[in-house]
């Protein structure tokens, strides 16, 4: 492993003469958990507004039925650029959205935290996710492997691109009107 | 062999009878376990039922999984080009012969003992056949069963597992039309099923959804959210002051005609809530095809929202199939209607169906919401009945002899329960 790469899972600063990926410093492990962890808060809380705030302006939300589809030319259960991330929060927000009323009660657990590589200047980040959600209808368990893209924005972190593979995304699964 | 107190003949009859009204229907429908053991029965393994697209096996030997109710289903492509519908269940001891969604395979090979049979469903060989007593003996073991009945309509391959029945012409009746009318949206006068399927799970009874599908009543009030935020004029389509019609079409089929509001709005795409602007590669094929004046026509009038008794409903944009897996157990298939030659408006189809079915759905995820509140809602002891009249006092007939009402009217499901009852509880002269 370089110093380099090294300095991208821990966080500990970069050797003069090696650049990390990130524009304004290396983006560490600590730095990336805390954002999951955060992430994964806001999602359980319904705190819709600060979960939005996550994202870039050229935001991808990915949630494949088979995760090999090209999901321009195939369907997916979420594929949403910024503009319908917006839309869907401000459907919730309206009070309407019956499948969240009353929302889910949500916890979720955010582990196996592998910073695997940098696409520009975004750190790419594996994770899994295990998701408990209890509604009137049940309580079921929800579980996925995540891809997150995170860039540094104003000296903090935002996600560019959010992909959950669940494990049983292309088998008949019941309303999923959270944010998983 | 008569026997006195034996049971009687078509049992269901007379029970489900009393359970049909013209203006109600009994909330058991929808949670008796034996009346759905007769629907399995006397609906979806009696009648014709949509199994699947000739799109998704577009070459020799391709097969894809499919289903007939709780019923698994391989529909397969021949050598010669040929559709069949056989039973996944191996002749031998009943094992899934099939466990890949989808492929290309002339044979499938049993695995648990080797059992081998052709596509078509013909027994190819038995592995050790001595046990058999030879090559001879194999001539006396079983085939994998097949589908008796297999018809196409413009591409979509229908089954029935009755030997004798009504043809497939005579089960669509006009909805057949609607399904021209779908094609000819297509350059190429084809639909393509490509897009792969999502599976959005309801706990609820199959009948909730088919008489959703065709209820112009509640979308302004279960997607008001969507409506409200997104600018959306459909919730207009469904309100008393729309010219759209609902329209019972016999057989159990109902649209949703929004083609009056269509054609006032005389924009070319306007049905799919995009200009021509936008997709001009699909706009100029359209006019080139069918003439300028036809292809804009078409492209205005836009597709239709038909439900095909017992499990195929087309939204303009997507495809829905229906399958019942218990009295409370529903899973719709449902993918974006791609049309042949079409690649820039086939990607906003993808693009506008994805945000609005599934499980996660803007849509679809508040109709499986009151699917399964209805079906908590119905298990209660009273009133006992759902109330059907909504739009009774002014059904009319149309030109061509069809009942109509207003968009909001619940023709569809009135008319689905007369046929239902055709189906369950058939009157007059023993069968």
């Amino acid at each position: 492993m370089t110093a380099a790469a090294q300095s991208v899972i821990d966080g500990t600063p970069a050797p003069v003469g090696e650049k990390p990926g990130a524009v304004d410093g290396p983006i560490g492990h600590l730095e990336v958990e805390q954002f999951l962890y955060r992430e994964a808060r806001l999602a359980d809380t319904h705190e819709l507004d600060a979960w939005e705030a996550l994202w870039t302006d050229d935001a991808v939300y990915h949630v494949p039925v088979d995760d090999s589809w090209d999901p321009r030319t195939h369907m997916s259960i979420i594929f949403d650029n910024r503009g319908r991330i917006a839309t869907r929060i401000k459907q919730l927000h309206t009070g309407r959205r019956h499948a969240q009323r009353p929302p889910s009660r949500l916890v979720r657990i955010v582990s196996n935290i592998e910073i695997v590589g940098t696409e520009g200047t975004d750190t790419v980040v594996s994770s899994v996710v295990q998701v408990i959600e209890s509604r009137e209808r049940d309580t079921r368990t929800w579980a996925g492997r995540v891809t997150h893209k995170l860039r540094r924005v104003d000296g903090g972190l935002a996600m560019a691109y959010k992909k959950v593979v669940l494990v049983d995304s292309d088998r008949p699964l019941l309303s999923l009107s959270f944010l998983i | 062999m008569t026997a006195v107190g034996e049971a009687p003949e078509r049992a269901p009859g007379e029970r489900v009878r009393s359970l049909v009204r013209p203006d109600r229907v009994h909330g058991s429908l929808y949670t008796d376990p034996t009346i759905f053991a007769q629907e399995l029965e006397h609906i979806w393994y009696t009648t014709w039922v949509y199994v699947g697209h000739v799109s998704e096996i577009p070459q020799p030997k391709d097969y894809v999984r499919k289903s007939i109710g709780p019923q698994q289903v391989i529909m397969t492509r021949d050598r010669e080009g040929e559709v069949h519908l056989v039973l996944n269940r191996c002749a031998h001891r009943g094992n899934l012969v099939c466990e890949a969604p989808s492929g290309n395979s002339g044979s499938f090979r049993c695995p648990y003992h080797g059992w081998t049979f052709s596509n078509t469903g013909e027994l190819l060989g038995a592995p050790f056949n001595k046990g058999y007593g030879g090559k001879e003996g194999l001539k006396e073991l079983g085939n994998l069963a097949r589908v008796p009945r297999v018809a196409i309509h413009r591409g979509f391959v229908f089954g029935s597992l009755a030997e004798d029945g009504p043809s497939l012409a005579e089960h669509l009746g006009p909805a057949a039309d609607r399904l021209d009318q779908l094609a000819r949206l297509s350059p190429e006068g084809e639909v393509e099923l490509t897009a792969g399927f999502v599976q959005h799970e309801v706990n609820a009874n199959w009948k909730m959804l088919v008489e959703n599908e065709t209820d112009g009543y509640h979308p302004q009030f279960v997607h008001s959210s969507i409506f409200s935020i997104s600018g959306s004029s459909i919730g207009d389509l469904y309100s008393d002051k729309s010219t759209a019609v609902t329209r019972a079409l016999g057989g159990g089929h109902s649209e949703n005609d929004l083609s009056p509001e269509f054609r006032r709005l005389g924009v070319p795409m306007g049905w799919a809530g995009t200009l021509e602007s936008k997709i001009p590669d699909y706009v100029a094929s359209m006019r080139e095809t069918y003439g300028p004046q036809t292809g804009d026509e078409i492209m205005i009038n836009g597709s239709p929202h038909i439900m095909i008794f017992p499990n195929l409903f087309v939204a303009e944009i997507q495809l829905f199939q229906i399958q019942p897996l218990a009295v409370d157990r529903t899973i719709q298939h449902v993918t974006a209607i791609q049309f042949k030659g079409a690649p820039d408006l086939n990607r906003r189809l993808v693009t506008q169906c994805v945000g609005s079915v599934g499980p996660a759905g803007m849509l679809l995820a508040d109709d499986a919401e009151m699917y399964e509140r209805n079906q908590r809602g119905v298990a209660q002891l009273q009133p006992e009945w759902l109330d059907l009249r909504r739009g009774l006092h002014r059904e009319s007939t149309d030109d061509d002899g069809f009942t109509i009402g207003t968009a909001t009217d619940e023709i569809s499901m009135r008319s689905m329960w007369k046929h239902y009852l055709t189906l369950m509880a058939p009157q007059g002269g023993a069968a």
